[in-house]
């Protein structure tokens, strides 16, 4: 499926999607709610098949989380960057992808260890760099160390 | 009585810690088996013990900053992983390198992989029991060490390059020293052969064990030899050519069988691979300025760059989201060693603890490249 294809696709599963041509990956931003479904039928569907999740990034904007999903499927070989919008800084959650990508497992952990993202439904959601009597997330940007942190 | 015996044996699960301070584990890595007799039933890996956030760093770094840093993630593809978040500036900026920094960038990406590789199969043989291929690894990586330390001024952490070319240009004796060492290692590479992959006991340690299919490779995100021995064709270099690479000629290693054997041959035939590309280009290093010209002060435009680059362990990528400051916003380092360690669990699942010791080595884990 080529890009132009894709995006007339994602529009017509998800019509509240932001579809826009980057100067490297197609990129569609979606609500939270609905990303579990759309990433689901974008790895089962025979004809988009994103079978590889490469990168999976926590992103902390000033007023909504974010996570990034880098997907590429290894048949088509085509790429897609899907974006969930989490719309609150406070207790933020989101379905995990952990049974359509192995990979997601430790990717979110890391992510929930340093955004304080909750991914449901997660096999395992534990701190997977920091010690588990940490308190707070370090990758926030509101977030204040003043042992280890210095002030710029 | 004997199927009351077997099943008190069978009940008797009991948990043991490999690590933090284990010789396989090359580094602080702490790992929870659960044991049932001698086979392991679960890995649970405990990380974090050299996390040093390096991606919050970044966010307060300017780009020829953050370089260095990446030196200290995956200390044995040091130049790859600066090449990686240079190339990411570049695009940024839409800056083009001269050829010249291209083809060393190249050579010199070419030699961190053979000196990666020399060390992986090195220390492969000690955890295994064989002591002599760590002194002939480390032997041979020790001319690759001074060609670096000639021209870059530093034998491990190098930091060579900057955004928009070399930190400086090559040494007058760097296209002889590097033929030099193609000459000679490719008379001591068979010897590699000779002693352990020819040999009886570590065929024994290595063939049918620790298996991954290629479903679960592409799931688990498992990049680089360690999935190309199960038949996933990952290469970067090949499917998304940066630097040099598009004008070279070299073959995608594959196997099918994804055991251990298969990842130890992977490694044996890449460097026979990195030796041809060197050759390619050792005599042909266009004529040139070192380092395209680039303001004192990077400033990305808005948006986002996603740069991946081939290391000697896999796919390591590079995401900036940037806001037009001279920092980034956010800076994502997509380690493959990160997700290489995930599979680890459902490779181990069923073999003994002796045979965890030769997945983890095929796997070739560097811990500052799994925390960061």
């Amino acid at each position: 499926m080529d890009y132009e294809a894709l995006k007339e696709y994602i529009i017509q599963r998800i019509p509240e999607a932001e579809v826009t041509q980057g100067s490297q990956f197609l990129q569609a931003v979606v609500p939270s709610d609905k990303a579990y479904t759309f990433l689901a039928e974008l790895k089962s569907n025979p004809k988009t098949s994103f079978d590889y999740l490469f990168c999976q990034t926590g992103v902390d904007w000033p007023q909504h989380m974010e996570v990034v999903y880098h997907l590429k499927s290894t048949t088509h070989n085509h790429e897609l960057v899907v974006k969930a919008k989490i719309n609150t800084r406070e207790n933020p959650e989101i379905e995990t992808v952990c049974n359509l990508w192995r990979t997601a497992e430790f990717h979110e952990r890391e992510i929930f260890d340093l955004y304080g993202i909750v991914f449901k439904n997660h096999p395992d959601l534990r701190r997977l760099l920091l010690t588990d009597d940490w308190v707070g997330y370090p990758m926030r940007k509101d977030y204040v160390d003043p042992v280890n942190m210095i002030a710029y | 009585m004997e199927e009351i015996i077997h099943q008190e044996l069978e009940s008797q699960e009991y948990f043991i810690n490999m690590g933090p301070q284990h010789p396989s584990t090359h580094g602080v890595l702490r790992l929870v088996l659960s044991l049932d007799g001698e086979i392991i039933r679960k890995v649970e890996p405990h990380i974090g013990f050299i996390h040093r956030s390096i991606e919050k760093m970044c966010e307060h770094d300017s780009y020829q900053q953050i370089v260095h840093l990446t030196d200290r993630m995956d200390y044995l593809s040091c130049h790859i992983n600066n090449e990686a978040v240079c190339l990411a500036v570049e695009m940024g900026l839409q800056l083009e390198v001269p050829d010249r920094v291209k083809v060393i960038r190249t050579i010199i990406g070419e030699l961190t992989r053979l000196s990666s590789h020399q060390l992986w199969w090195g220390v492969m043989g000690m955890d295994l029991g064989a002591i002599t291929s760590f002194l002939y690894g480390f032997r041979d990586r020790e001319m690759i060490t001074d060609i670096f330390e000639e021209t870059c001024g530093a034998r491990l952490t190098m930091n060579y390059n900057v955004p928009g070319g070399l930190m400086f240009d090559i040494h007058p004796n760097f296209q002889r020293r590097t033929k030099e060492f193609i000459t000679h290692f490719k008379k001591k590479l068979p010897e590699y052969d000779a002693l352990l992959t020819n040999n009886v006991i570590f065929r024994e340690r290595t063939v049918g064990i620790g298996i991954l299919s290629k479903e679960d490779a592409i799931s688990y995100g498992v990049t680089g030899p360690a999935a190309r021995a199960s038949g996933f064709s990952c290469d970067v270099r090949e499917h998304h050519p940066y630097s040099y690479y598009p004008k070279v000629q070299f073959k995608e290693v594959l196997r099918t069988e994804g055991d251990c054997f298969a990842r130890y041959q992977c490694r044996i035939d890449e460097m026979w691979e990195s030796l041809s590309i060197i050759e390619q280009l050792i005599d042909n290093i266009p004529e040139g300025p070192y380092k395209a010209p680039t303001k004192a002060v990077i400033k990305l435009p808005k948006g986002e760059f996603y740069q991946r680059v081939e290391t000697a362990r896999g796919e390591f990528g590079v995401y900036i989201i940037s806001e037009g400051q001279k920092n980034p916003y956010r800076l994502k380092f997509r380690s493959p060693g990160f997700s290489n360690l995930s599979a680890l669990d459902h490779m181990a699942r069923g073999s003994k603890i002796a045979d965890l010791v030769a997945i983890m080595s095929t796997l070739d884990l560097v811990i500052p490249d799994i925390d960061r």
